[in-house]
């Protein structure tokens, strides 16, 4: 493996890594601090993905499509917080399963319905369909790039706020003692709601900007909540700093698996977490 | 009428099929400090949450400023003027004591704007050492200490402090006490909820007493604690 080789997976593995980040974090977040369960959460990365899709073959581009689509994910996952999720948060996490399984097969349904069960390819926008030239032979999409310097600055700012602002310090406030948050005069209805729609917002934003890459088809939310509930578990529930470091993790370990080890590569991820969990049962940034 | 910042009529509150207060009146007026007594388990705590809306009673009426508030949602409640220091403090283990202060920051009703994080940091010292720990690192004294700092950071017109010194230590519970003293001088309503009856007393314009849910004494504090025969029948002392 020569170092331009190696470069191309190192950046590919990142790319990859930080786009689960993106749907991991709004997971991770919705678990640790509402409790809840969200087997859809994978949902609205396939919607995300769709609504690229159309608006996009709609509009004629991409960043229409996507500037389109933010604004209606949000709406979404607010109505739905107000409407499902809000009932769900005092129960049993049995009853978040059944409720939010049963959604999963209503989205597919409604996919079905709307758009169809057919392949999509979403066009790279015009402005970043270029490649970085590595060597004689190899090169690296521009694209992937933006990608990854996009969700850099969506992670710098979910740190933020979360850490600095006071809504964040109200956030985190409210996944420790709702009563209490209430009682100084804060709406933490109003906070779920947002912090719900942020987390759905960040899933299908990732699916609107990996569609260029991954193609639109049916089912597609599936295998990126797999792949986020063992971020989750990696990471440590309701970690948002966990969520970043198991995400590159099997990033990483997934794209250099498949180049290293092919035979071996689809159990790279169940391994890693059988590791990290025989080791830290809590997760790596989890609160024992 | 318009006086009165808080009034609870004819409160009847349940825990499932258990009847906990059994038509509680009670009132806190602006500036006025009222001492809530009874022995354990009377149902001083309950009717503190049933008036916050953090437990909604069966029958009965919460009035704040005079408007119908029985149904409101409890950051509605707190909003026209309430703060609340409850039973077992309730600060944030999870964010920094500057956070936990910060956090709560807001104007009064109408705007009013005393209380800001410098001027609790110079009310309580102790926490201007400790802005950076965890909540959880500090002592129980200095959790207290945060706790009624947090709810001064909400500019209230009515502090209501449930067992703020329970659990500490006498030179602790001395200087918490004294801080009490200085909120109520500076024209906050308090509702005081303490062991230490007379030191309660000593401060509580007025003095209500549950026994079993239902309100067996309410006057001048003086009358109660003048009354030996009635201090023991309600209180035990
Ligand atoms: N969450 C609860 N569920 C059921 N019963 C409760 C609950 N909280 C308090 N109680 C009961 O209600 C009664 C009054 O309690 P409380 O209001 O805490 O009394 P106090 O504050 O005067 O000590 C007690 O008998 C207590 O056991
Ligand atoms: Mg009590």
């Amino acid at each position: 493996m020569d170092f331009a080789f190696f470069l191309i997976q190192l950046l590919n593995g990142l790319q990859y890594g930080l786009l689960l980040f993106l749907v991991a974090s709004g997971l991770t977040l919705v678990f640790g601090i509402m409790g809840i369960i969200n087997l859809a959460h994978g949902s609205f990365y396939m919607v995300g993905a769709y609504l690229a899709w159309s608006l996009s073959s709609l509009t004629g581009s991409l960043a229409a499509a996507i500037l389109l689509a933010i604004p209606l994910t949000v709406i979404l996952g607010m109505a739905l917080e107000r409407l499902l999720f809000r009932h769900l948060y005092q129960r049993d996490h049995l009853y978040q399963v059944l409720l939010t399984y049963g959604l999963i097969l209503v989205f597919e349904e409604l996919r079905s319905i709307i758009w169809g069960d057919d392949v999509h390819g979403v066009v790279v926008p015009a402005l970043l369909n270029a490649s970085i030239p590595l060597t004689d032979n190899l090169s690296y999409p521009v694209y992937r790039l933006a990608i990854s310097g996009v969700c850099l600055l969506l992670a710098a700012g979910l740190y933020f706020l979360i850490q600095k602002t006071r809504l964040g310090m109200m956030i985190r406030a409210g996944a420790s003692n709702r009563d209490m948050v209430q009682s100084l005069g804060i709406d933490i209805k109003l906070i779920y709601t947002l912090v719900f729609a942020l987390g759905i917002a960040l899933a299908a934003f990732a699916g609107m900007i990996n569609a260029p890459l991954s193609s639109v088809f049916p089912n597609m939310g599936s295998q990126v909540l797999i792949i986020c509930f063992v971020v989750v578990v990696i990471g440590g529930i309701g970690s948002v700093k966990g969520a970043m470091a198991a995400s590159l993790m099997i990033g990483l370990g997934e794209t250099f698996g498949q180049v290293l080890m092919p035979d071996f590569a689809g159990m790279i991820v169940y391994v890693l977490m059988a590791i990290v969990l025989v080791w830290r049962p809590e997760g790596l940034f989890g609160r024992a | 009428m318009t006086d009165t910042l808080l009034q609870a009529s004819s409160l009847h509150t349940y825990y499932g099929v258990s009847h906990i207060l059994h038509g509680v009146d009670f009132s806190a007026r602006k500036g006025e400090t009222v001492g809530l007594m009874g022995r354990n388990g009377m149902g001083k705590t309950t009717l503190l949450k049933t008036m916050l809306g953090l437990v909604r009673p069966r029958e009965g009426q919460v009035r704040v400023r005079g408007e119908d508030m029985t149904q409101a949602a409890t950051h509605a409640i707190a909003r026209r003027g309430i703060a609340y220091v409850p039973e077992g403090r309730g600060i944030f283990p999870n964010l920094s004591v500057r956070e936990n202060l910060v956090m709560a920051a807001r104007a009064g009703v109408d705007g009013h704007r005393e209380w800001d994080f410098d001027r609790v940091i110079d009310t309580f010292p102790r926490l201007g050492e400790r802005l950076s720990n965890g909540g959880a690192q500090l002592s129980g004294g200095e959790q207290q200490m945060l706790t009624i700092g947090r709810a001064l950071m909400t500019n209230p017109d009515l502090l209501i402090l449930d067992e703020a010194t329970e659990g500490l230590a006498p030179l602790i519970a001395r200087e918490i006490w004294s801080i009490i003293k200085t909120i109520r001088a500076s024209g906050i309503a308090t509702v005081i909820v303490d062991k230490n009856y007379a030191a309660v007393m000593a401060l509580a314009d007025r003095s209500v007493v549950l026994v079993k849910g239902r309100v067996a004494f309410a006057g001048a504090s003086s009358e109660l604690s003048e009354n030996q025969e009635l201090m023991h029948r309600f209180l035990g002392v």
